[in-house]
């Protein structure tokens, strides 16, 4: 569905992604993770063409992405990025009718037809009990959802993720990723989210990617890049690495300056 | 489910308009000459439809060729500056935009500062012609530094406006400096926004401007919405956000720069009406635009009936009346209403 080809970029003089390429299918939930600067906000905005890459291209089912009009891109790609501060604010309502605009074109106004879509995708999120309050007077885990209610009106094939539960407390980041999961594996979107929390992601993605100065330093399922050396090189720190003893899926546990030391017994089990 | 719908649009226009009619009606029958509100009104309608019974021929000179030209002059002035400062507002992200923000009004004065030097406010259109082409070339200047690589990047664009401005200030405060007495009176009633400048002919070289700038923001009124997210948001659903922003940025300067041609800076306007519109109707432009034409309209048309009849015969300059009514109603929605969460 999506094809990055070994695509490189820069702001100015330093490379912020380099020779970076893979490939997504349609379905997929695909996580990218990396320290802070390892390129994945970056890697996001060039899958919607915020920025373009210098060199390498992006397909979009076979089509170069520098070829799609922009409202094309809306129509099938929605984005959740992390949020600007909101000046004035508009209703919950209004924020996911404006998801429609690549559908609208010159029209000034949403029909019935862009407002029952708008309500459905209110219903999946559960924001339709309070779809006339203002954006800033949620709380953070309910403007998240009104978000991806937004991104939902777009009727997309994929939807981005840039940190989405980054400011949620573990209850709300439960509920956001839940739902991203019932998406992915009811609707069949195919999701990519940058994440910092590397348990989320090894436990909600199919597969990973993970970057470091700009590279793709390892690409595969969570088993294959959540490991302790992994780790260790592309972070710098000691963590260890186990399983989640419900999931099967590994676990990242992080120790401090003592325990760290004992840990190196443990590794020769 | 509240959304905005044609037809509410159109409801809410509609229902402005009669208050600006009303409000055109009562100026019209105000003044140092005394002529009585129904047959001001007479005057009015009879010479609409062609015909000449009602009044004294002084009366109807009054009413036809000074008053109505001057109230619908500040009407559309008022609509302009008003429309200009929401679109400013919306564009840069910021509440304390206003139309003047980008330095187009020390332009114009520039321009009308040298009419006055030059004696060319003799002639009956020397005076807009030149502020006008001031704020024009200003726009220019400002555009062109404010731009990089193609792209308007808001904080670049409003730090190129605020220092040509403050560099055109200095310009304005050399040539009051160098002026004599009775040019410094003319200058100071510029600067503060007077419509005894106007003249029916100015209406007719400002209003295809005005019209034409609050055409071109009402048509991208929705993607000034989403810009109004945030300029990633918008493009994140389809807007191009650069062709957006530049058309709305000149369409928003031209109209400002049309309003101080004529009649000089009036302050407030176009901060005030814009915040007091959308604390009452909400942000969505496609019903602030109008809406905030309208009343901007009318406030003004009321500003300046104050302004020529409450020292009659002395005139104040509008400016006065708009800073002294504006401020304090401004505040009172302000305590009563939702704050300007960032202000």
């Amino acid at each position: 569905m999506i094809e990055v080809n070994s695509i490189s970029f820069r702001y100015r003089q330093e490379w912020v992604l380099q020779d970076v390429s893979f490939r997504m299918e349609k379905g997929e939930f695909v996580g990218v993770i990396g320290p802070n600067g390892s390129g994945k906000t970056t890697l996001l905005k060039m899958l919607y063409r915020l920025l373009s890459p210098q060199k390498g291209e992006i397909l979009f089912e076979l089509v170069p992405m520098k070829k799609m009009g922009r409202t094309d891109i809306a129509k099938r790609i929605a984005v959740v990025a992390q949020e600007t501060q909101l000046l004035f604010p508009f209703s919950v309502l209004e924020t996911v009718l404006m998801g429609r605009s690549p559908y609208l074109g010159q029209l000034m106004f949403e029909s019935e037809k862009d407002l029952e879509i708008a309500k459905k995708a209110m219903e999946w999120t559960e924001t339709l009990s309070f779809s006339d309050r203002a954006m800033d007077e949620l709380s953070g885990g309910e403007r998240k959802r009104v978000f991806i209610a937004r991104a939902l009106a777009q009727e997309p094939e994929v939807i981005l993720l840039d940190e989405p539960t980054a400011n949620l407390d573990i209850h709300h980041q439960m509920d956001f990723l839940d739902l991203i999961l019932t998406l992915n594996r009811e609707k069949g979107l195919t999701i990519l989210m940058a994440s910092h929390d590397m348990n989320i992601a090894s436990e909600f993605c199919d597969r990973l990617l993970l970057l470091q100065g700009g590279r793709i330093y390892k690409i595969g399922t969570p088993d294959e890049v959540i490991t302790k050396e992994n780790i260790a090189r592309v972070y710098g720190c000691e963590v260890w690495v186990d399983q989640n003893p419900f999931s099967g899926m590994p676990r990242i546990n992080l120790m401090k300056k003592g325990v760290r030391e004992e840990d190196e017994t443990l590794g020769r089990d | 489910m509240k959304i905005i719908t044609f037809k509410k649009v159109l409801t809410i226009s509609i229902l402005l308009s009669l208050l600006l009619v009303l409000v055109i009606l009562v100026s019209i029958t105000m003044g140092s000459v005394k002529v009585p509100p129904f047959r001001s009104i007479r005057i009015l309608f009879q010479s609409i439809v062609g015909l000449k019974g009602a009044g004294s021929e002084t009366e109807r000179t009054i009413i036809l060729s000074l008053r109505l030209p001057r109230a619908i002059l500040a009407g559309f002035v008022g609509a302009g500056l008003s429309v200009s400062g929401a679109a400013f507002q919306a564009l840069l992200r910021n509440p304390l935009a206003d139309p003047y923000i980008l330095g187009v009004s020390s332009g114009a004065a520039v321009g009308a500062i040298i009419a006055i030097l030059l004696g060319l406010s003799t002639f009956s259109l020397g005076l807009p012609l030149a502020s006008f082409l001031g704020a024009l070339l200003t726009i220019l200047v400002v555009f062109y530094f404010g731009r990089q690589e193609g792209k308007i990047h808001p904080n670049t664009l409003l730090l190129a406006g605020v220092i040509i401005g403050s560099f055109l200030s200095a310009l304005i405060m050399f040539f009051i400096s160098i002026s004599q007495k009775e040019e410094l009176h003319t200058i100071i009633f510029w600067l503060m926004g007077d419509f005894s400048f106007a003249s029916a002919r100015a209406i007719l070289i400002i209003f295809p401007y005005i019209l034409f700038g609050v055409f071109l923001l009402y048509l991208r009124s929705r993607q000034l919405n989403l810009i109004l997210s945030g300029e990633e948001h918008a493009v994140q659903l389809g807007v191009d956000v650069e062709r957006v922003k530049l058309i709305c940025y000149l369409s928003a300067s031209l109209i400002t720069a049309a309003s101080v041609s004529v009649c000089g800076l009036i302050g407030f306007v176009g901060l005030i009406i814009p915040h007091s519109v959308r604390l009452i109707l909400g942000p969505d432009h496609r019903l602030l635009i109008p809406s905030a034409a309208l009343v901007g309209a009318s406030f003004l048309i009321a500003s300046d009936t104050f302004a020529r009849t409450i020292l009659s015969p002395t005139e104040l300059p509008v400016g006065v009346i708009t800073a002294a009514f504006g401020g304090p109603f401004f505040i009172y929605l302000l305590r009563t209403r939702k704050v300007v969460k960032t202000l």
